[in-house]
């Protein structure tokens, strides 16, 4: 327990808020940590804070977490030649890209060392390559090397015709941004913090002890506020005083190839980065479709995630200069995210009166996030915190789709005992009504058929939940304890069904 | 281990097509069966289709989908040919081994004499589509949203915008506006509707539903609900004429935007795909490239009626019953070839001397042309057509003598002016 309280008097105060909550008074109780926003940054804060005795609660605008950047974006886990030396950004994006494979294994979130590729495409890209290869240097990452076009064919026969060398990075990975942190918020919970959904940070204001968080009426109060609200970080750091930097959001378009196209390249290939970003990328995704994108707009309404023909177009000519043989009939979606570009050029990371910034968090921000929840944690020490370990500390996760990975042999020993299981739901991407089931009753629960779909792939594959979705509605509505017609798409007004026939 | 079992015949399957060639196997004698099929009844799409209009050449009444499935279903009841529901194949290889599972036997092995693919075929989705804009609730497939109103009993949304002209669309507007909501418009991209004369007349027409050909949906507008769609009239590279976009309020948009032959099992096969039907490549028993390996109804090629899905079933099972039974074929070997106005033919391959049906679909409206088919550019056959439609299929048929006629293991069917 953080400021030198007394941890059973803490978990006295929590045990009668539950002897309160039950004859339904009100009582406030002041938590350690508020983090806000539960995003990947947000998630692997609330898990790094877990290790230790702090009681944790995780306010979260919309109906699940994940919402924001984190389900949109290039799902990379960059080497980190990128960034500037000396910067934030480069120090936390090599920390996080080298603690990312055992973070991912004991979090059992599927991740992928598949090394990457940067394409020059003449000569004036090669001094680029070079000029790369020489930050990446002195940031700290190993392997990297320019190769010539012969190379690059034997590494990537399907590159494009244009391409004269490129920059290899060895260390370069490939994770699922959301999957990354629905592990780390669920192992958070599975160590005792509390998630808030629904929860829009309206207003927050500071008291003696601490800081009260308002959506609406309702507000959390606690010691200490972590801002990870990516695109409204600057919002929210201004309901607390802090006016010290503006993020814009900056749209990022995508398109999402069906997996028979899944393995047209098996690095991810870059082109020469410019001043909006690393340009548009091509890229096989941990669950082996093929990712294409991000276009790089700076736009104003941070909730326009909607493509444009424009967009989607320049993701098609951009990355038919990196790869040859795209087929664009074997598109599955299209989508967009809109990273946080903060006004001051590195991440924003501080900590002032018990008031921490985590924000303007783009990329590299999915590599850095385990490096960064480490980075808070030594801000919140040196800040005068005291961390003590949580005893009978959980470090692992057991993965939601433990179940897929397992021989049939195996699959038939728990079949046998929850014959669920055998049950398939979602035939694109063979999913079972147990292993939905199992998601519904897993921290973080989703409410939703999008987070059906992100926890179990139900309704990810080439149908895009034709068949199945009709049958997760059921199994949501079920588990929920309500009515068929009050299951959405993915939280608010995103209604499936609007009624009933014949009413 | 894992459990195997052993069927003379087993059927991927139990829609119309997998009941079909069940039944008809039966008749010719065969009783070692059995259907697999991944949902809780067997009927397949037909449970959803309450709409009449099926089983006009088959039983000459006009029954609805359930209805044209019972019949079937009865047979299979009445015959006892076993069936498995709620079971799905999720493997197939090429010695005829199958991988399916169900919760009663959990994951197992079936070795098969003969298998019969009868899987059907699945909607486009939206993805595929590539509409700009948002990505809100209430867009779906016209199937989807058929299952949601004459399966579940809910609404999908009371102020409707179909995009495309497929008969499903075309169905769905019908029964959305008998169940009180309002259809806007019908956009279809191309200069003809790609569902049948018939639908178009009963669906829409006596409806007052306007259909906008040459027309397409260009944004999606919404955050969480649909609020509206643009749409706009479209060039003849099929490009929108941006000063034609008009906004349409609404709050849902279904898609009628093709099938697709569910053909993931054959590939796990290694059976060679035909590249404009999106189903296996078959002769005229409808045997794949893989022995003993058939397959019919959607699965194969999108079929209009569900008559012509259960005349191929037979076809195909008489094929299956006489491969369990030895008996060869191969007297002969000969590639069909299309010309693109033809764009395909199944059968793609004749390994028979028989009369034997070809059915095909054409690629745009064509008037007064003659059929052709052709060997060795010498014309062997030549039939006189007033009127072909992409949405209609069409049959021809090549009499034994005919076959025999033909050189070089090559014809050609071409429409000619």
């Amino acid at each position: 327990m953080c400021y030198n309280t007394d941890i059973k008097e803490f978990y006295y105060i929590r045990y009668i808020h539950v002897i309160f909550d039950l004859i339904s008074i009100e009582v406030d109780i002041m938590h350690d940590i508020c983090i806000i926003g539960a995003g990947v940054v947000g998630g692997c804060v609330a898990r790094e804070l877990m290790k230790y005795k702090l009681d944790v609660v995780i306010a979260e605008k919309m109906g699940d977490v994940a919402m924001g950047a984190t389900k949109a974006n290039s799902a990379i886990v960059h080497a980190g030649f990128d960034a500037k030396e000396g910067s934030l950004k480069a120090k936390l994006n090599v920390r996080g890209s080298k603690m990312m494979e055992e973070y991912c294994r004991e979090l059992g979130v599927k991740y992928k060392n598949n090394g990457s590729l940067v394409l020059g495409f003449n000569d004036e890209d090669r001094e680029t390559l070079n000029a790369l290869m020489q930050r990446g240097i002195a940031n700290g990452v190993e392997g990297l090397r320019v190769v010539d076009r012969d190379e690059v064919l034997k590494l990537e026969p399907n590159i494009g015709d244009e391409v004269v060398a490129a920059l290899v990075a060895p260390t370069g990975g490939i994770v699922c941004p959301y999957e990354l942190c629905m592990a780390a918020v669920g192992n958070a919970m599975d160590n005792g913090a509390e998630l808030k959904l629904n929860f829009p940070v309206t207003r927050i204001e500071k008291t003696e002890k601490g800081y009260k968080v308002y959506s609406g009426d309702e507000f959390i109060e606690a010691e200490i506020v972590i801002n990870c609200a990516g695109v409204y970080s600057d919002d929210v750091a201004r309901m607390a005083g802090d006016s010290s930097f503006t993020v814009t959001p900056r749209r990022g378009e995508y398109i999402l190839l069906d997996k028979e196209w899944g393995t047209l390249v098996s690095h991810t290939v870059f082109q020469c980065p410019s001043k909006m970003g690393k340009g548009i990328l091509v890229t096989p995704t941990v669950d082996g479709n093929l990712l294409l994108g991000p276009t790089a707009e700076d736009i104003s309404d941070k909730e326009d995630t909607s493509t444009t023909a424009s967009g989607i177009e320049t993701v098609r000519r951009m990355a038919s200069r990196s790869v040859s043989g795209l087929n664009f009939g074997g598109t599955i979606t299209s989508f967009t995210g809109l990273r946080a570009t903060g006004s001051v050029g590195d991440f924003i990371i501080n900590c002032k009166d018990g008031f921490v910034n985590c924000a303007g968090i783009e990329s590299p921000g999915l590599s850095s996030a385990p490096a960064i929840a480490e980075y808070v944690r030594d801000l919140l020490i040196e800040s005068g915190v005291r961390l003590t370990p949580r005893e009978n500390h959980i470090s692992k996760r057991k993965p939601l789709h433990a179940f897929r990975e397992l021989s049939n042999d195996e699959k038939n020993e728990i079949i046998k005992e929850h014959p669920e299981y055998a049950h398939i739901i979602c035939r694109c991407e063979t999913v079972s009504e147990g292993e939905i089931l199992e998601a519904i009753r897993t921290n973080p629960k989703p409410h939703d058929l999008d987070g059906v779909k992100r926890r179990t792939r139900s309704g990810m594959g080439r149908c895009q939940g034709g068949f199945c979705a009709p049958y997760v509605v059921e199994l949501l509505a079920r588990e929920l304890g309500c009515d068929y017609q009050d299951i959405t798409k993915f939280g608010g007004e995103s209604y499936i069904n609007i009624g009933k026939t014949k009413e | 281990m894992i459990k195997r079992i052993k069927k003379e015949l087993v059927i991927v399957g139990g829609g119309p097509a997998g009941m079909s060639a069940a039944v008809a196997a039966y008749e010719r004698g065969l009783r070692d069966i059995l259907i697999l099929e991944r949902d809780n009844a067997l009927g397949g799409i037909l449970r959803q289709c309450i709409h009449n209009g099926f089983g006009l050449h088959r039983f000459g009444e006009e029954l609805t989908g359930p209805e044209y499935a019972h019949r079937y279903i009865e047979k299979v009841l009445e015959y006892k040919i076993p069936y498995m529901l709620e079971t799905m194949v999720t493997g197939i290889d090429k010695n005829r081994i199958l991988t399916a599972q169900n919760c009663k036997e959990g994951i197992f092995e079936i070795e098969a004499g003969a298998i019969i693919l009868a899987m059907g075929c699945r909607e486009r989705p939206k993805g595929a589509l590539n509409i700009a804009g948002t990505r809100p609730s209430g867009v779906y497939t016209a199937g989807t949203a058929q299952k949601y109103v004459n399966m579940k009993g809910y609404m999908p949304g009371k102020r409707v915008v179909i995009l495309g002209s497929g008969d499903i669309g075309l169905i769905m507007a019908r029964r959305m506006t008998l169940e009180g909501a309002k259809v806007e418009c019908v956009c279809e991209l191309m200069p003809y509707s790609g569902g049948l004369a018939r639908n178009i007349e009963q669906c829409l027409n006596d409806f007052d539903i306007p259909l906008f050909l040459s027309h397409t949906v260009i944004e999606i507008h919404g955050k969480e609900r649909v609020t509206g769609v643009t749409i706009a009239k479209v060039d003849e590279n099929r490009r929108p004429i941006m000063d034609t976009a008009r906004f349409i309020e609404c709050d849902t948009l279904l898609l009628s935007c093709g099938l697709i032959p569910e053909n993931e099992l054959t590939r796990s096969a290694g059976i060679t795909i035909d590249r404009v039907t999106n189903g296996a490549v078959v002769d005229g028993s409808r045997e794949t490239d893989v022995k003993g390996i058939f397959a019919c109804g959607n699965v194969l090629h999108v079929h209009d009626l569900v008559d012509y899905v259960s005349e191929e079933a037979e076809i195909c099972a008489c094929g299956a019953v006489d491969f369990i039974r030895g008996q060869a074929k191969g007297e002969a070997d000969i590639n069909i070839r299309t010309d693109g106005k033809v764009r395909y033919t199944v059968p793609r391959k004749l390994t028979e001397i028989k009369d034997t049906t070809l059915y095909f679909r054409v690629s745009d409206i064509f008037r007064d042309v003659r059929l052709t088919v052709k060997s060795a550019d010498r014309v062997i056959l030549s039939k006189k057509k007033q009127k072909l439609a992409p949405g209609e299929m069409e049959t021809v048929t090549i009499s034994a003598d005919v076959i025999r006629e033909i050189k070089n293991g090559e014809i050609t069917v071409s429409l000619e002016a």
